[in-house]
């Protein structure tokens, strides 16, 4: 069981608050020959897997390393385009490690914003009367739960499907917000949030919550 | 338990269908407008799903739920997207929705040589099976007529 990351977007779709609580991590190694089994593609200064999945990797998995140098964007260490030194059959046998992209600030910034208009869509198309926006998004891999404040603030929690208790921690993540970054003097609001005290007990929440396990408190 | 209403779009974003059952609120905008941003929202959805997955995923995005409704989503790998609103009681519906895709869609529509695959449906023979068969789906109350 595990709750992944926690997202606090203020009432404009900026993102105030990110924490990465549990990261999974796939990784995967290979030494190939020339030419590569694998098709390569730019996209985003990242170089992904556009075809081709085998031994662990998988199409969307970006390029890591090289030989057990870890590649700055779509560049090695030493200043080479990663798709020009990959061209090269001189540059063989080579090994490669590949694994899901991590996603940077900025894109962080940017899903955050994404998730408040389709928080707001989700409930324009309602058939139904009254209707909040999204409160819990299902894939097959994570949860998204969201709770607004009457403020306008959202919490946003992405865990495992099978956790449980989401709803009370995501009361839990308001209060704290509530004693520790409103009740900090050199807080403004809708800025983000970078407070000692607000970082401890989110942390610590988390955990009690995950110790909640798959069936929820008290069984 | 209820079903509010029902979309099909094809890859382009095209809805191919749309019925409603018992749907108590209109978006205030007109049909074509809400298709779009309908299909804009799923498209959005999906891709801020696969960046957001800690870990690869296989089926992706399966449904969400605000406070009054449950939107189910399925799409089949040709990109046909089969989006069906219900009530909250309604569990996981997967299999009810490819049904649809491949009882339905694949029987009265592709495999009817009158029927352009790009275009809304115009078979009356699809919009009738169809009204029966989710018009006999459990979760589908009689009281909502």
């Amino acid at each position: 069981m595990a709750i992944f990351s926690v997202y606090v977007v203020n009432k404009a779709g900026g993102l105030i608050y990110q924490l990465d609580h549990y990261a999974p991590r796939a990784e995967a190694e290979k030494t190939f020959g020339f030419p590569l089994e694998l098709v390569l593609r730019p996209h985003d200064e990242r170089v992904l897997v556009a075809f081709g999945q085998r031994d662990g990797i998988r199409v969307g998995h970006a390029v890591l390393a090289i030989n057990g140098i870890d590649v700055n964007g779509r560049y090695t260490s030493d200043g080479k385009d990663v798709l020009e030194y990959l061209n090269n059959p001189a540059n063989y046998p080579v090994a490669i490690r590949f694994g899901r992209p991590r996603l940077s600030s900025n894109e962080k910034l940017m899903l955050a914003s994404m998730f408040h208009s389709l928080f707001a869509i989700g409930s324009q198309l309602s058939p139904e009367q009254g209707s909040s926006g999204i409160e819990m998004l299902e894939t097959d891999t994570f949860k998204l739960h969201c709770f607004q404040t009457l403020t306008g603030i959202k919490f946003v929690v992405l865990a495992d499907p099978r956790q449980s208790g989401i709803d009370s921690l995501l009361r839990k993540i308001y209060e704290i917000y509530s004693d520790f970054a409103l009740k900090n003097p050199f807080y403004s609001l809708e800025m983000p949030i970078r407070c000692e005290l607000f970082d401890q007990n989110l942390k610590l929440a988390l955990e009690v919550a995950e110790k909640a396990g798959p069936f929820g408190p008290g069984l | 338990m209820t079903v509010h209403n029902l979309y099909i779009f094809d890859r382009n974003g095209i809805c191919l269908h749309y019925s409603e059952w018992n749907r108590k609120k209109q978006a205030g905008i007109s049909k074509e407008e809400e298709f779009k941003l309908m299909y804009g929202m799923l498209f959005s959805i999906r891709s801020f799903v696969s960046k957001m997955s800690p870990v690869d995923m296989k089926d992706g995005f399966l449904s969400f739920q605000t406070s009054k409704y449950k939107l189910h989503y399925y799409e089949t790998p040709t990109g046909l997207k089969v989006v069906m609103n219900t009530d909250l009681g309604v569990g996981n519906i997967r299999d009810v929705l490819h049904q649809i895709y491949s009882y339905l869609y694949v029987d009265y529509v592709v495999k009817n040589p009158l029927c352009n695959l790009n275009e809304t449906i115009q078979s009356e023979l699809f919009r009738n099976k169809l009204d029966t068969f989710v018009r006999g789906l459990p979760f589908f109350s009689a009281r909502a007529g």
